[in-house]
């Protein structure tokens, strides 16, 4: 069995049948120009979307890469995590306060929030790594909510419960123009997450990509093979928590306010979620439960439907989402390929 | 200040910590066995009590026909919760605990609205038994009669739980399913009725938990989030699947929730999340053991 270079990464090494079909229905070319397709939608919506769909645009983008750095975390390197929102909040509150200090240029604030939440996840994830399962889920959701806590008390750094309001609009480069308008903020959103994104599937492709996906799939192996495991998990564990400062970065460029519920249990519940949902170890499939999960709560959810005279609220039709994708996609939403290659007849037989 | 000053002035809210204590090991329990039975993650579990507390509202009138109602309704309730989130579970057997907790939180976030709906949101007063609704003298201190009763009621509840899991045939057989289903099932034992018991136990103790608890923690929108989370805490500490893990458990956290509010209000959570991420930093099969650590 060989794997070419365009084949899904999201597949399990120890799944080569799956590859063998989709490397026959869906020739590499074809995620290309599926990826080219998105792009180009995403260029133009600006020029035609109303305000309103474009802030939720920005927003997708943002949760989408706290979600990447989950999927990363939980599929590829097997640790499930509760505690992104922590490294997060770090980058929302290290830009919110370079910004308000007067340093409001965007690439700065990224490359800060980044660095320190890298810093901090390789400062606990000290301890962390060495927990493996349900044991590591309940200490990375400790380790959120005593930053939680923390950005909630220290009231003359973060403001405390009531959070920094005000932050000015961010400068994406020195010498230009702060960006008040709503459609140049996401075109500096989508700027960031491009490199942010391949990256991250550039290291899912890379020796140390796979050594993390050999760990999660048989660790004893890769121990007896002479891998310093717990030494790759940290560096993913560094590298996921540096992905969630940028993306807290880049959450305040977009709402220009923080507080400490975006450190909160539901932050980083709802970006765990939202991994599972678009396949966990899949980077696209994770932006893809992002957008889903933003799509109903927010968007879907915000327009007041009714039924029966009540009014149908983002949180119910999440819950209904969450249920319907537990029975109907078990692999997620990057599962779904392969999920038609099972019923097709014959094709399945391959394997 | 000596320690029995000490003692007496923050009496009120080391008897207050106590039924807090007992309130989370009422959930806590059937969290404790389902996961270490069935390596199910309920987070839906905070729903069954809010069911509870809101069943409290709506029955208890001041009578004690009113209280007796909602605690008949709220086992039927709550064991009929369980079981539906059995059956429920059942097909995710094999696939790991992030698609429970998806189901289970969109179970609860259903829940939570359908709770919205009812109460249009507010925070809602359950009424507790007239002839409770009274203050009492506790060593000088004032002192709400219900919660002492509570106390006691919680207490006896606890005492009859551990009695029928720690001393009883049909304890036994759950401890026995706890630490290894496949030997029970070796043995001829259906272990999914079992698993269905105790789900359905589980389930009626977190609403009575929830029917007696409302004039303490009371219905309102997030009590279901704010009660699971800290019964998670709970199981942690004390360890999963172990009945003695989750009262010791749930009664450090009573004390620290709230002798935490009145000394340092604002680092109560420090202390709950702390003790939690040393426990499974130091000691990660938590500080009583009984199931087998996934």
């Amino acid at each position: 069995m060989t794997r070419t270079a365009d084949v899904q990464i999201e597949e399990p090494v120890t799944a080569p049948a799956q590859t063998s079909f989709t490397a026959r229905w869906l020739p590499g070319t074809r995620p290309r120009v599926i990826a080219m397709l998105v792009l180009a939608v995403l260029l133009v919506a600006p020029w035609i979307a109303d305000i309103y769909t474009i802030s939720i645009m920005s927003r997708i983008l943002v949760m989408a890469l706290l979600t990447v750095s989950v999927s990363f975390l939980t599929g590829v390197s097997g640790l499930p995590t509760l505690g992104q929102a922590a490294f997060f909040g770090i980058g929302g509150y290290t830009a919110a306060l370079l910004s308000l200090a007067g340093y409001g240029i965007g690439p700065v604030q990224v490359l800060a929030g980044l660095t320190l939440g890298a810093l901090v996840a390789l400062a606990t994830g000290s301890v962390v790594v060495r927990s493996r399962g349900v044991t590591f889920l309940m200490l990375t959701f400790a380790v959120g909510e005593l930053f939680h806590s923390a950005a909630a008390v220290s009231r003359d750094l973060t403001g405390g419960t009531d959070g920094l309001p005000g932050i000015p609009p961010v400068v994406p480069l020195p010498g230009m123009a702060a960006l008040t308008n709503d459609g140049l903020v996401f075109y500096y959103v989508l700027a960031v997450f491009l490199p942010l994104f391949l990256l991250t599937e550039i290291v899912v492709r890379s020796p140390f990509g796979l050594a993390l996906r050999s760990i999660r799939d048989n660790e004893a192996r890769m121990r007896a093979t002479g891998y310093p495991v717990n030494r790759y998990l940290l560096a993913g564990y560094g590298m996921a928590g540096g992905l969630a400062g940028a993306a807290g970065a880049l959450w305040v460029s977009v709402l220009r306010y923080v507080s400490p519920s975006d450190l909160g249990f539901s932050m980083a519940a709802f970006a765990l979620l939202a991994a599972v949902i678009g396949g966990l170890g899949s980077m696209w499939g994770a932006c893809a439960g992002a957008a889903l999960v933003i799509l109903v709560r927010d968007y879907i959810g915000g327009e007041h439907i009714s039924v029966a005279g009540r009014t149908v609220t983002g949180p119910l039709l999440l819950g209904v989402l969450f249920i319907v994708v537990v029975y109907l996609l078990p692999r997620g939403i990057a599962g779904i390929r392969t999920q038609l290659a099972s019923r097709t007849p014959g094709k399945a037989a391959d394997s | 200040m000596g320690v029995l000053e000490w003692f007496d002035s923050n009496l009120v809210s080391i008897v207050d910590g106590v039924a807090y204590g007992l309130l989370l090991f009422t959930l806590a329990t059937g969290l404790s066995l389902v996961f270490g039975m069935m390596d199910v993650l309920n987070l839906a579990h905070g729903t069954l009590y809010l069911a509870g507390a809101y069943l409290a509202y709506l029955l208890s009138d001041g009578s004690w026909g009113g209280i007796l109602a909602a605690i008949a309704v709220g086992v039927a309730a709550g064991a009929g919760g369980g079981a539906l989130l059995t059956v429920m579970t059942q097909p995710l057997a094999r696939r790991g605990h992030l698609d429970q907790a998806l189901l289970t939180i969109g179970v609860a976030l259903i829940g939570a609205e359908v709770f919205v709906l009812v109460s249009h949101g507010d925070p809602l007063p359950a009424t507790e038994p007239a002839a409770l609704d009274i203050s009492i003298s506790l060593a000088g201190h004032t002192y709400p009669a219900y919660r002492l009763v509570f106390i006691g009621v919680a207490a006896l509840l606890t005492v009859l739980v551990y009695l029928i899991f720690e001393r009883s045939t049909l304890g036994a057989l759950v401890r026995a399913t706890v630490s290894d289903r496949e030997m029970v099932q070796a043995l001829g034992v259906d272990t999914r009725r079992v698993l269905l018991a105790v789900f359905a136990f589980g389930g009626a103790l977190a609403a009575v938990g929830g029917v007696l608890g409302a004039p303490i923690i009371g219905p309102a929108p997030g009590v279901d989030e704010s009660v699971l989370v800290l019964s998670l805490v709970v199981i942690v500490v004390g360890g999963l699947g172990s009945i003695r893990g989750a009262l010791l458990g749930a009664l450090y956290i009573g004390q620290v929730q709230s002798m935490g509010v009145v000394l340092l209000p604002e680092y109560a959570p420090f202390l709950i999340f702390g003790s939690m991420f040393l426990v499974l930093a130091l000691r990660p099969q938590g500080l009583v053991s009984l199931a087998r650590t996934a």
